[in-house]
């Protein structure tokens, strides 16, 4: 190992060193006031990111298994900037009597999830795809069991690690295949060696497969809206926009470099899973009445549309994933938020509790409806280009009725994300939540998140960049 | 600067002041003020767009400016105008101003209120100064969405119902619109071999048969929708009938009008060839709408129903004229966007201000209003009297262009078809009678009704602003005839090259 290596891995030793400075700095503090954990966590998660975003590195490491380029720092900054707005948003949860014991762990169990996640991105071999996907899956599994005084918070947690376990083994035996039939597990290596022949396939099926757990496509979602419900709603955050964005990069990434040769093999796969994905995650939104557990279908219905882009293919397609899961970041950070602060406050996350909100916390409101259009993909907020440019991929490689089925979906979609709006605009409510005021860290994430459903749309800059690094192929 | 941004950043602008306003007070006042001056410009727009055609300009579209947006999708913020554009911002300017003096009573919410029907005509403003596809999709969405809270929030009888039905089929018809846009954009090629998606630039460049037959339906129906044609018209009825005042004015006024536009400026353009293939299947739609619409308003007891259906057969006659394909058929459609979006304004507004008189709007539970609210009587009979196509009213002139322009069709299906439609008229005739003796004349059925008083200085102002239009528009047809002709021209040379 070389010292050039440890350089071009700064960005997780970076993250690293984030965790082991909060597990000392908590012996410090006493045990009355361990919330004060928050605003160190908070000023070394921005120092990381800038650090990222200011001093990017392109480069292989490891002899080949790690790999990093301005692709995927880019994604490494999206993840970062997710992980500083769920820090903000969660000081009023942490900073609760009950959880007083555990500040701490609860942020140093997220940046090691991040470490994974990085490591999971800049993977350049199958082996550190999967330690990055192992070292990203398990303290998640912790996080969601973090409320460990109600039961659905554990049911959570155990959810969330079996159905892990299953498709990480799902994932391993695909793996396996590959590295049987084509003698190699580096990308490059693969590739050249991947044969058109059932086996090898059947590995790409179970590699896809273990994918789709992890980004929760349908049919492999089932996990996604217990856990989502159950878990503290730091966790389901976390677990919507970093854990899933950036499985959906390396899968995307996967698909593109390793399994390009196959495209047409595995496009007919995702047709399929798109548009069963969409389809089903939106009838089952429809109906939802726990605000998280909505937002998890929700969640699902836009993975499906995530696939559209991926169909895409090339540059556009691969710039227009990246482009969606920076705006996804903010509107559904935006959303949760709103959910986070009202549950804080209140305890309520019911869509009938928010009847009325508007009269009582109108800025509150407008946010929710906000993201709530953003994810609809209405103007002009970003969701809306977000999507299009999704579509716009599809269309490129002239997968017109799927993007008739999109299309259609999306106006179904509206109906569910419309229901909340009914509920904070229109109902009435003699017992409306009270007016309140959240603290200025929730207030900062909201602001932060919001800035960001407005400006990323507008600016076309950030658009173009990503197509710009997208292209790599 | 390019005197066309103003018109759409004056509404932004008079949003912001209402969002600043202090009071009830302020708040009219600012969105009146702001709306006067958007008016104001419209106005301005159209005698600079004819001084300009006078020194013998000939482009297409005028006072255009471009800024590159998203470089490699070839994206830009276009905008210019042609005289239909002209014609329509000017219709759009003159109900909304209307609009806003018919909301006066409104105290619900109020801020929330005008700050929602501002925006949705920032939406309507913006997509007609439009030339670029994107935008012009990123507008329409911009004018469909505030609808949801203002006839969710403030509308009466089933208005979360309308409201969410009205939604969910236009954001559906602008769903298909997606395919349709991206569908062009990605099968036209371009004399440089590029895409884009500015429509001039599209008209010129060549769209495969096949991509044209594929596609054209997708862009006829998503703006079909949004022109109440048959089938797609049951968002209508019952949206316009559970809208707050100024939004059935400006909903059925303007927003409809969209669709007629989107059909010939995007669809029938760039698609001429599918469109003249395909041309039969919607005629039997749209002469369907009209007779049905007409049919559907006789049935009706109540006031805004009766409307909501009269808009479905009048838009219904807009898209027939399109569809005829030739000059004076289409002019007589243009023409009739205006005059029908003035008069159903005009008829929307009366409605409100009879209902909230009487408090109802059942025609049966009412008689004898022209003894009481002499003013609104009349001006209500002068709106019924244009609805039906009286000569010297803007009606008149619009429909019997497009008939005009229908008979110039030699072959049989096209006389069917012209003659179902023209005996609409008939019903028309039927329905608005039959509305203006039980509501205005006749014994006064109510004593209570006996104490109402007539039009306040405000409701005169709205209802005035829109008739001394309708008259105008029926007396000095000419005047408007020259604003859009020349307009027409590239799109019915285009449709006339591939026959």
């Amino acid at each position: 190992m070389k010292l050039q290596d440890l350089l071009l891995i700064r960005h997780e030793l970076l993250l690293t060193l984030t965790a082991l400075i909060l597990i000392v700095a908590e012996i410090f503090i006493d045990d009355k006031s361990k919330k004060k954990i928050v605003p160190l966590a908070l000023f070394l998660m921005i120092v990381v990111t800038a650090a990222g975003i200011l001093f990017p590195v392109n480069g292989t490491a490891f002899g080949g298994m790690y790999q990093t380029d301005a692709l995927r720092s880019a994604m490494k900054t999206i993840l970062d900037i997710a992980t500083v707005i769920i820090i903000l948003q969660s000081y009023g949860w942490v900073s609760k009597k009950v959880n007083q014991n555990k500040t701490s762990e609860f942020y140093i169990l997220m940046i090691s999830t991040l470490v994974g996640m990085n490591f999971m991105i800049s993977s350049g071999d199958f082996l550190m795809l999967y330690l990055g996907l192992e070292l990203a899956t398990i303290p998640i599994a912790a996080m969601a069991a973090f409320d460990r005084h109600k039961s659905n918070s554990a049911e959570a947690g155990i959810k969330l690690i079996l159905s892990s376990a299953l498709s990480s083994a799902v994932l391993l035996y695909g793996l396996s295949l590959i590295y049987g039939t084509t003698g190699s597990i580096y990308f490059e290596e693969v590739r050249a060696a991947f044969r058109i022949e059932p086996l090898p396939i059947l590995g790409l099926v179970f590699f896809v497969t273990g994918m789709g757990f992890k980004i929760s496509l349908v049919p492999f979602h089932l996990w996604t809206a217990d856990v989502y419900e159950g878990s503290p709603i730091a966790v389901t955050s976390f677990l919507s926009v970093v854990s899933k964005g950036a499985a959906v990069f390396i899968f995307t990434f996967v698909l593109y470099t390793v399994f390009a040769p196959v495209s047409a093999f595995w496009s007919q796969v995702l047709v399929v899973l798109s548009v069963t994905t969409m389809t089903v995650g939106n009838l089952f939104a429809l109906r939802q009445e726990n605000m998280k557990r909505f937002l998890a279908f929700s969640s699902i219905a836009q993975a499906g549309f995530i696939l559209l882009g991926i169909l895409g293919q090339g540059e556009q397609g691969f710039g227009s994933v990246i482009f969606f899961l920076l705006v996804y970041v903010f509107t559904n950070l935006a959303a949760f938020s709103v959910v986070a602060a009202i549950s804080d406050k209140t305890g309520k996350e019911n869509m009938a509790d928010y009847n009325g909100l508007y009269k009582t916390n109108p800025n509150l409101s407008l946010i929710m409806m906000l993201a709530l259009f953003s994810l609809a993909g209405i103007p002009p907020v970003a969701g809306f280009f977000g999507k299009l440019f999704l579509f716009s991929a599809a269309a490129s490689n002239g997968y017109y009725w799927l993007l008739f089925v999109a299309v259609m979906n999306a106006t179904i979609s509206l109906y569910y994300y419309l229901r909340p709006v009914r509920a904070m605009f229109i109902e009435k409510n003699d017992n409306p939540i009270p007016t309140f005021k959240s603290d200025i860290y929730m207030r900062i994430g909201i602001a932060v998140s919001v800035a960001g459903i407005f400006l990323t749309g507008f600016i076309s800059a950030i658009y173009e960049y990503y197509l710009s690094i997208s292209n790599l192929f | 600067m390019n005197i066309l941004n103003l018109v759409v950043i004056i509404p932004l602008l008079t949003v912001m002041g209402i969002v600043m306003a202090k009071n009830m007070k302020a708040v009219r006042w600012v969105s009146a003020t702001g709306m006067f001056l958007q008016l104001l410009t419209a106005v301005f727009l159209m005698f600079s767009y004819l001084a300009i055609r006078k020194s013998g300009v000939t482009d297409e579209m005028v006072m255009m400016s471009d800024h590159l947006w998203f470089k490699t999708l070839n994206i830009h913020y276009t905008i210019g105008v042609d005289g239909i554009s002209v014609a329509m911002i000017l219709l759009t300017g003159i109900v909304v101003f209307a609009g806003i003096f018919a909301s006066w009573e409104v105290e619900y919410l109020q801020k929330e209120f005008f700050i929602s029907l501002i925006l949705l005509a920032t939406g309507v403003f913006g997509f007609f100064i439009s030339i670029d596809l994107f935008t012009m999709f990123l507008y329409y969405e911009i004018a469909v969405i505030p609808m949801y809270l203002l006839i969710g929030i403030w509308g009466s009888g089933p208005k979360e119902y309308s409201a969410m039905k009205l939604t969910l089929m236009l954001m559906g018809g602008s769903a298909l619109l997606i395919v349709a846009m991206f569908g062009i954009y990605y099968t036209t090629v371009l004399p440089d071999g590029s895409h884009s998606f500015n429509l001039l630039q599209l008209a010129q460049g060549a769209m495969s048969s096949p991509a044209q037959r594929f596609f054209f339906p997708f862009a006829f129906l998503g703006f079909g929708v949004l022109g109440a044609l048959f089938p797609f018209h049951t968002w209508s009825p019952d949206g316009h009938a559970s809208a707050p005042t100024a939004v059935s004015m400006l909903h059925a006024g303007v927003l409809m009008k969209l669709g007629g536009y989107g059909i010939f400026r995007v669809a029938m353009y760039l698609m001429p060839q599918a469109a003249h293939e395909q041309a039969w299947i919607f005629i039997i739609l749209t002469s369907t709408s009209v007779i049905y619409g007409a049919f559907g308003a006789i049935w009706q007891k109540d006031l805004k129903y009766i409307n909501a259906y009269s808009s479905v057969s009048h838009c219904g006659l807009v898209i027939f004229g399109l569809l005829m394909m030739n000059q004076t058929a289409m002019d007589g459609a243009i023409l009739q966007m205006i005059s029908h979006g003035l008069m159903t304004a005009l008829f929307f507004a009366l409605i409100g201000m009879i209902y909230s008189r009487t408090h109802t709007r059942m025609i049966h539970e009412m008689g004898g209003l022209m003894k009481v609210v002499p003013f609104l009587g009349v001006v209500y009979m002068i709106a019924g009297f244009a609805s039906l196509g009286l000569p010297g009213l803007s009606g008149f002139v619009a429909e019997m262009t497009i008939f005009i322009g229908a008979f110039q069709h030699g072959d049989l299906f096209y006389r069917i078809a012209t003659i179902m439609a023209i005996s609409a008229i008939v019903v028309t005739a039927v329905y608005i009678l039959r509305v203006v003796g039980i509501l205005l004349l006749g014994p006064i059925k109510n004593e209570h009704y006996l104490h109402l008083k007539d039009a306040t200085w405000y409701e005169r102002i709205s209802t005035l602003t829109l008739l001394i239009a309708v008259a105008g528009i029926g007396f000095f047809p000419n005047w408007l005839y020259q604003v859009v002709y020349d307009s027409l021209d590239p799109i019915v040379l285009k449709l006339s090259t591939v026959l």
